[in-house]
């Protein structure tokens, strides 16, 4: 018996780790807002059903693999049973009852997600461009008329509708434990509520694939209580520097930046959703010319790279911080 | 172009690999000469027109791509195994996993696919080839110089590196510039016209070169699932084929269809490659439903359960396949109406899966199973295959999806179906169509030892990533952090893949054993089998497959004239000549020019690609001045071959 079952054990062992580990340790699974909230109820009540149709098909899939095998008194052969109209029937309906259940809740969450949390439907949403440039994040505060680089602060409690748009690669705007992501895309602007109920920093990123690199396109997000986002904004407003459009221009370079923060917003002299060929001509203004990979020159130009980012490092380090 | 652009440099590995290539090459020309085999390799193999043959050549070339794209994935797994790993850089990462993914989908799983069928189709009709086997020569030598085009990349100019879907603008000029990116594009492109053959080649041969009385409803379940698919080619390469022309137009001659500049519509190009892409995953994945069932059927001893509800179900995934492909960008914002219509009619297409599941079990239902390596690939495959299944249904949940979409989430489950779908598939029906093709089986012991490490290996590699996904981790990034809290789940999931290619290096290993000391099988059914194929007299089918067509009275026709005790023996009064198809090398000319004519492209040397071109058109002009009939095998020679005494 358990010579013919041995097909099982892994997934069944695989499936207590699951249950057992606790879902809360992931975190999607352990989210900050009423977004992540919701997808993650969706989340779990798919996961239910899936594992009673895995738990269907193996102990169906046990049961006949085991009663007939070839053996010696084998019974029950009958070599030209051919099929079955009610049991087909049956199988027909049931996957189709299974897709309708499933249909439901998605549906009312797709619709759902679309506009600010229910909860905080009478709240004025906090509106954030969020621009990714190769590869940084441009996040603009146009009410604030300030503009940080990779960072955000949010109020809690309090909906924010991200416009997100790109200067170049398509990239996607994703705070994990705030809620589900969205295409960021040169030429077109995409909206997505999130919100955060906790106070706490959370990660963000890109996750969509945009080069050498994507995997530090990174960027944090610090929910804080309604008054400490006010006083951080007026004072960003009073103390950062302008943003020029020398500096701006620089930020369009391919390349990782330290954190930034202005108190003036790029919007004034572009909006890349409707402008798409800024960075690439901001590019041709500075001189700038993508490499072929492996070539001589794009080796060095890497090494530039890396070693601007560690000057960067050190002038930080020389106390020379950010109004954060 | 600097020569630091032309031969990718700097890399021991790579080096590793000019030594490599360089002595096989010598070693094959060196083997060639010494042993006089280049007569026998031009007659025997480059000019063939036979379907058994062109179907060995694309499995052989297929294990070699899978060989290929299996280091790759090690590479890349030895990478992720610890936080902040330093074996590849960014770029050298970013081009291994393009290369995995696409030599995978378009050089591994479908010529694997196209081989099998290949070999057994005309075989289960009771056909003698192919309806165009010249096409077929061509459809065979455009994949195989495509692949070969692709392969040469990582040693000269450099792979691409924008991941298999290449989306725009990551993959203009602008971004990803230099010849990496060209050689997707003329790689895919050349080896998408063999696609396309192929795809109308055996629509044709299936329709209408069917032996008499095998109407389509007593058609074996494998020929049925590749006439589905062939339909599902020809409907969506074409689109391919138009997508790949549009980049390519944009990177060499400078328009502006997905490009930043000149207002081009990047998403264009995602919504054009996921209209052909995800048919395209249903084209790797029917074949495989093909072959289960006629493994589950043969070794449960006992009728497909449900035919007629199989062939529907089929139709109906390969109609649903062409309305689901907005599920790959749920997340682009394209309104929650688009969303919940395509979250819809993907969920739907669980429902006919789920129908064929259930039919496969109630197969084994009162059946005898006995357990050999195909049918222990088959089980393995319902059981794994599964979980890949209600995954999908999960990722189909757009509201959800915005979650997993672009995790590591995702990429399991697509491991998931394509590994236990397709792959397992693959092996099974090497195994099973094995003595078909070279007259013995594979070892049967070995091969379950195969099948256990593979298994195992594959559910250690791909189960932790469902938790990678949840817990965050992003597909394509080329390292982390050790703060993620990823490294455990990762080091777990490359053990597994270590074991996976052990277990390659074993099935290779049991081909070099089994060669040696495998047992010679004496007749045509090593299986106690059921469908035509295995009908013919002698282990290897003789070029000619049927010495005479046989007459088809039913479903599983064979089976049943073994169960009444009424296999017709052969008489000689009965032969007549057969007409056959010549050999040609032109196909294989063609295709020597098409890779002159890519190559030129991919380092824009126009005058390159102008020569190529000629040669292409003039051996296509010089084919059609060609009066080539083809021959007939006299009566005395079948008699010959078939040994039947006067």
């Amino acid at each position: 018996m358990m010579r013919r079952l041995k097909p099982f054990l892994p997934f069944g062992l695989m499936m207590a780790v699951f249950m057992l580990s606790g879902c809360s340790d992931m975190i999607v699974l352990d989210p900050k807002g009423p977004v992540g909230e919701e997808q993650k109820d969706l989340i779990m009540y798919s996961i239910w059903f899936m594992l009673f149709i895995l738990l269907v098909v193996y102990a169906l899939t046990a049961f006949i693999v085991y009663k007939y095998r070839d053996r010696k008194n084998h019974k029950g052969y009958d070599p030209d049973n051919e099929g079955s109209h009610l049991l087909e029937t049956i199988w027909w309906i049931i996957p189709i009852i299974i897709v309708i259940a499933l249909s439901i809740p998605t549906v009312k969450s797709i619709y759902s997600l679309e506009g600010p949390p229910e909860e905080s439907k009478d709240q004025k949403p906090l509106v954030i461009h969020a621009t990714s440039v190769n590869w940084k994040w441009v996040f603009t505060y146009p009410e604030q008329d300030i503009e940080t680089v990779n960072y955000l602060h949010i109020p809690e409690d309090r909906p924010v509708l991200f416009k997100l748009t790109s200067a170049d690669s398509m990239a996607s705007f994703w705070v994990p434990q705030l809620g589900g992501q969205k295409y960021a895309m040169a030429g077109m602007e995409t909206e997505l509520y999130l919100q955060a109920d906790e106070q706490g920093t959370y990660e963000g990123r890109n996750s969509n694939f945009t080069g050498e690199g994507f995997t530090d396109h990174t960027f944090d997000v610090m929910a804080m209580s309604d008054a400490e986002f006010e006083k951080w904004a007026s004072e960003t407003k009073a103390e950062a520097p302008e943003l020029t459009k020398g500096q701006y221009d620089k930020l369009m370079l391919p390349g990782h930046v330290k954190e930034m923060t202005f108190s003036s917003t790029h919007l004034d002299w572009v909006d890349h959703s409707k402008n798409a060929e800024y960075a690439l001509d901001a590019r041709e203004r500075l001189g700038y010319e993508e490499k072929i990979p492996h070539s001589r020159a794009a080796k060095e130009e890497k090494k530039k790279r890396e070693e601007e980012m560690k000057k960067q490092e050190e002038s930080e380090s020389h106390g020379d911080s950010h109004a954060h | 172009m600097k020569w630091d652009e032309f031969f990718v440099t700097g890399d021991p590995m790579i080096y590793g690999a000019d030594v490599s290539i360089v002595l096989t090459m010598v070693g094959i020309l060196f083997y060639l000469t010494k042993y006089k085999k280049w007569k026998w390799l031009w007659d025997e193999w480059l000019t063939t027109v036979d379907h058994k043959k062109l179907g060995i050549m694309y499995i052989v070339s297929a294990v070699l791509m899978l060989f290929r794209g299996g280091v790759d994935a090690l590479l890349m797994r030895t990478q992720l195994a610890v936080p902040e790993a330093k074996f590849l850089d960014s770029q050298h990462y970013n081009e291994i996993f393009t290369t995995h993914g696409t030599i995978m989908i378009i050089f591994m799983a479908m010529p694997f696919l196209i081989g099998l069928i290949n070999v057994v189709v005309p075989l289960q009709i009771g056909a003698r080839d192919v309806a165009y086997p010249y096409l077929n020569a061509v459809s065979f030598w455009t994949f195989f110089i495509g692949a070969m085009l692709f392969n040469i990349s990582f040693v000269i100019g450099g792979s691409p590196s924008a991941g298999w879907t290449s989306y725009m603008p990551l993959a203009s000029n602008e971004l990803s510039p230099g010849p990496g990116q060209n050689y997707y594009l003329l790689g895919l492109q050349i080896a998408g016209i063999g696609t396309l053959l192929t795809g109308i080649n055996f629509l044709v041969t299936i329709l209408k070169m069917r032996a008499p009385g095998m109407t389509l409803f007593r058609m074996p379940m494998f020929t049925w699932s590749s006439l589905v698919t062939m339909v599902i080619i020809i409907f969506a390469f074409p689109i391919l084929t138009v997508a790949l022309a549009l980049m390519t137009f944009d990177r060499l001659f400078g328009s502006h269809f997905f490009t930043l500049q000149g207002a081009g519509m990047d998403m264009l190009w995602a919504n054009l490659f996921w209209l052909w892409g995800h048919p395209e995953v249903y084209i790797v994945i029917l074949p495989a439903f093909g072959m289960f069932s006629e493994i589950i059927s043969t070794f449960s001893r006992k009728t497909l359960f449900g035919y007629k509800a199989m062939i529907w179900s089929m139709l109906l995934i390969a109609g649903y396949s062409f309305l689901v492909w907005v599920h790959h960008f749920f997340t682009m914002g394209s309104g929650a109406l688009v969303n919940s219509v395509f979250s819809i009619t993907t969920m739907a297409i669980g429902i006919p899966t789920g129908v064929k599941i259930f039919n496969w079990l109630f197969t084994m239902y009162r059946g005898k199973i006995q357990f050999t390596t195909p049918m222990l690939w088959s089980l393995g495959f319902i059981v794994n295959f599964v979980i890949g299944g209600v995954t999908g249904v999960m990722l189909a949940m757009a509201a959800a999806d915005y979650q997993y979409h672009n995790t590591y989430f995702l990429v399991s489950h697509f491991h998931y179906v394509l590994i236990a779908g397709t792959v397992f598939a693959c092996f099974a029906g090497l195994i099973y169509w094995y003595p078909k093709m070279f007259g013995y089986k594979l070892n049967e012991r070995i091969g379950k030892w195969v099948f256990w490490i593979f298994t195992i290996g594959f559910n250690v590699c791909f189960f932790p990533q469902y938790f990678l996904g949840l817990d965050g981790m992003p597909r394509r990034v080329y390292t982390y952090s050790e703060e993620s809290g990823w490294g455990p789940l990762n080091m777990v999931s490359t053990i597994g893949g270590f074991m996976m290619g052990i277990a390659f290096l074993v099935l290779v290993y049991n081909m070099y054993y089994s060669f040696r000391f495998a047992k010679r099988e004496l007749t045509g059914d090593a299986w106690d089998g059921r469908t035509l194929e295995w009908s013919t007299p002698s282990a290897m089918p003789p070029f000619y497959n049927f010495a005479k067509i046989p007459e088809v009275t039913g479903l599983d026709h064979f089976w049943r004239q073994k169960q009444a005790g009424k296999v017709e023996k052969l008489t000689a009064n009965e032969l007549k000549p057969i007409h056959m198809p010549s050999n040609s090398g032109v196909p294989f000319i063609m295709a020597s020019f098409f890779f002159v004519a890519g190559f030129g492209m991919v380092f824009d040397w126009m005058w390159m690609a102008i020569v190529g071109l000629i040669g292409v058109f003039g051996t296509l002009i010089y084919r059609s001045f060609e009066y080539d009939d083809g021959y007939y095998v006299s009566v005395e020679e079948i008699i010959e071959t078939e040994k039947i005494s006067k």
